[in-house]
């Protein structure tokens, strides 16, 4: 008897997006709402002026706290619902089952990147190349994001623990990173510790798509390389070392 | 080719604490497997090694023939498991639950809604089908767990503690469910009610500190007690010593005598006429159970030499 892949990740966009978004509307609301509160900020602060960064900083924070959400979702489904160990003992795979969640936060994401498709429409002007690699950026750096967030979660051995990975995570990939503002609003020494982000890589390469800051051709092939790099890696991690079986 | 065969299988969570210690032995067949043990004795370890759950430390499994290590990928085509401590997400429904389980392993949406369907009504719960498993009480959560199991196609089910939580008769209903399956399916189950694996186990397994104490059919397992007759004193009561046969003294003060039937018979008249509380019976794997368990406490009492009785 086959079986069908398609089956297998749909389980997961039902019971990680589709049937809770429907029974708990609110945590729609909040997804939506999240990366609004420093996009208003900055815009309000700048005078309008870093309103298409901020557009696009809001894009990659999004990305960014999907994998933070699937790590928070993931932990609470195996520590609580012992739901891993259940899909361990199945024909499912972690690669699949892992494939399956990144495509339920997707699902998750998308009426955040519906708004924010808007508002980058009208207010951000770049070529159509421009448009195409900024959505690039966005896919590496979801997937980076849900693979680091798949690998935390299934070593995670209590929810608590994952609310604590959860904090670091996104001090350290968005709240360092300058995705709101050009990276020159630094003052130096810390300049490098935002370097630690891929989505500050991920961020030069978009605010020079929008136009507001320019960098070297040679710094963006830099960037493009160390977010390519580190999310095949982390992809590699989280199918070859996640703690799907324990020790 | 045997269904289930472990060899010095161990399992040391610490450095220097066997959770599993030394565990061998082998099922030759399908039907149910039930294992007993107290608290902490094992059993929950041993069934997240088999399901490929965790890795063992020494020792080897086989299921149906294959490496519970090696042929991890074909080994999980053939199971399905349902946790100690699972629980159906409370947001989903039974319907929604089961098919996205079945959905998981790969089952088409038609076959899954059939099979999710058809153990409902196995199970005499499909009135619950659409109620969100929030609003379900303990046992009916317990059951739809159950239920994502058997409605998979997996021909091996790990079921640790299935019928916790659950009413005398939903659990006699379960029973009779599992007692279909067993023809075609190999069943390891985990209980602490000993009238389950009485009732429904091929072969019973009592494990006790990492350790395989005991591994027989019922019948087999009473023929390792000496005596077949048990006396249980409810009463203060001075007596005599059996003649033959063994006392166990239980943590809550009962005496137990486990002898032949004819001093059975014996010592029980006699104590009735006396006006002492007591009830007499072939043992049962209660009595098996606290025999094996409990065995050194009954040496070291009897060592003693103290007078009962
Ligand atoms: N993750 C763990 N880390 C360390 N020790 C553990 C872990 N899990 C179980 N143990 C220990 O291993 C031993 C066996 O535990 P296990 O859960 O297998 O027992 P059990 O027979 O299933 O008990 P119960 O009837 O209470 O479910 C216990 O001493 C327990 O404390
Ligand atoms: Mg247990």
């Amino acid at each position: 008897m086959g079986k069908s892949i398609g089956s297998q990740i749909i389980a997961s966009v039902f019971v990680n997006s589709l049937y809770m978004m429907a029974n708990y509307p609110l945590v729609l609301v909040s997804t939506v709402l999240a990366p609004f509160s420093l996009l208003i900020a900055i815009t309000f602060v700048s005078h309008g002026t870093l309103l298409p960064i901020a557009i696009g900083g809001a894009f990659i924070l999004s990305m960014i706290g999907a994998g933070t959400g699937m790590q928070q979702d993931l932990s609470h489904f195996k520590n609580d619902f012992k739901l891993q160990d259940m899909v361990v003992s199945s024909p499912t795979s972690a690669a699949i089952y892992f494939l399956g969640m990144s495509v339920s936060e997707l699902v998750y994401t998308i009426p955040v990147i519906i708004v924010l498709g808007i508002l980058a429409f009208f207010y951000v002007h770049a070529s159509l190349l421009g448009f195409a690699e900024l959505a690039a950026v966005l896919i590496i750096l979801f997937a980076f994001s849900c693979a680091l967030g798949f690998v935390l979660s299934t070593f995670s051995s209590d929810v608590v623990e994952s609310w604590a990975y959860a904090g670091i995570v996104s001090t350290v990939l968005s709240a360092l990173p300058p995705v709101y503002y050009p990276i020159t609003y630094i003052p130096m020494p810390f300049q490098y510790l935002a370097y630690l982000s891929p989505a500050t890589y991920g961020a030069e390469i978009m605010q020079s798509i929008t136009g507001v800051v320019s960098f070297s051709g040679g710094m963006l092939a830099v960037d493009w390389v160390v977010i390519i790099g580190v999310t095949l890696a982390m992809l590699a991690i989280a199918v070859k070392r996640s703690r799907w079986r324990e020790k | 080719m045997d269904m289930l065969t472990c060899k010095g299988l161990s399992k040391e969570y610490d450095k220097g604490k066997r959770a599993l210690d030394g565990v061998s032995f082998s099922i030759p067949a399908k039907g149910v497997f039930a294992l007993i043990g107290r608290n902490g004795a094992g059993k929950t370890t041993l069934v997240r090694i088999l399901a490929t759950q965790l890795l063992p430390t020494g020792g080897y499994a086989t299921l149906a023939g294959l490496d519970v290590v090696k042929d991890t990928g074909s080994v999980r085509e053939l199971i399905a498991c349902v946790p100690q401590e699972a629980h159906a997400m409370p947001w989903l429904t039974p319907r929604q639950f089961i098919t996205s389980y079945l959905y998981w392993r790969g089952m088409g949406r038609d076959e899954a809604a059939r099979s999710f369907m058809a153990t409902m009504r196995k199970l005499r719960i499909e009135k619950y089908a659409d109620t969100t498993n929030r609003k379900l009480s303990g046992g009916l959560k317990r059951k739809v767990l159950v239920a994502a199991v058997i409605a998979s196609r997996a021909r091996i089910l790990f079921l640790d503690e299935p019928t916790t939580g659950l009413d005398p008769i939903s659990r006699t209903e379960l029973w009779e469910t599992l007692r279909m399956l067993k023809k075609d399916h190999f069943i390891f189950l985990t209980t602490h009610y000993l009238e389950e694996a009485e009732n429904l186990a091929d072969n019973i397994g009592i494990l006790n500190d990492g350790r395989l104490m005991a591994l027989g059919t019922l019948d087999e397992l009473r023929a390792r007690v000496k005596y077949p007759y048990s006396i249980k004193v409810f009463s203060e009561a001075k007596a005599e010593k059996p003649r033959q046969g063994s006392m166990i003294v239980g943590e809550d003060g009962v005496r137990q005598i486990l002898t032949t039937e004819r001093e059975a018979n014996r010592l029980s008249t006699k104590l009735i006429k006396r006006g002492v509380r007591l009830s007499m019976n072939p043992i049962t794997l209660e009595d098996i159970f606290y025999y094996i368990v409990k065995k050194p406490i009954e040496n070291e009492v009897y060592d003693n030499g103290e007078e009962y009785w």
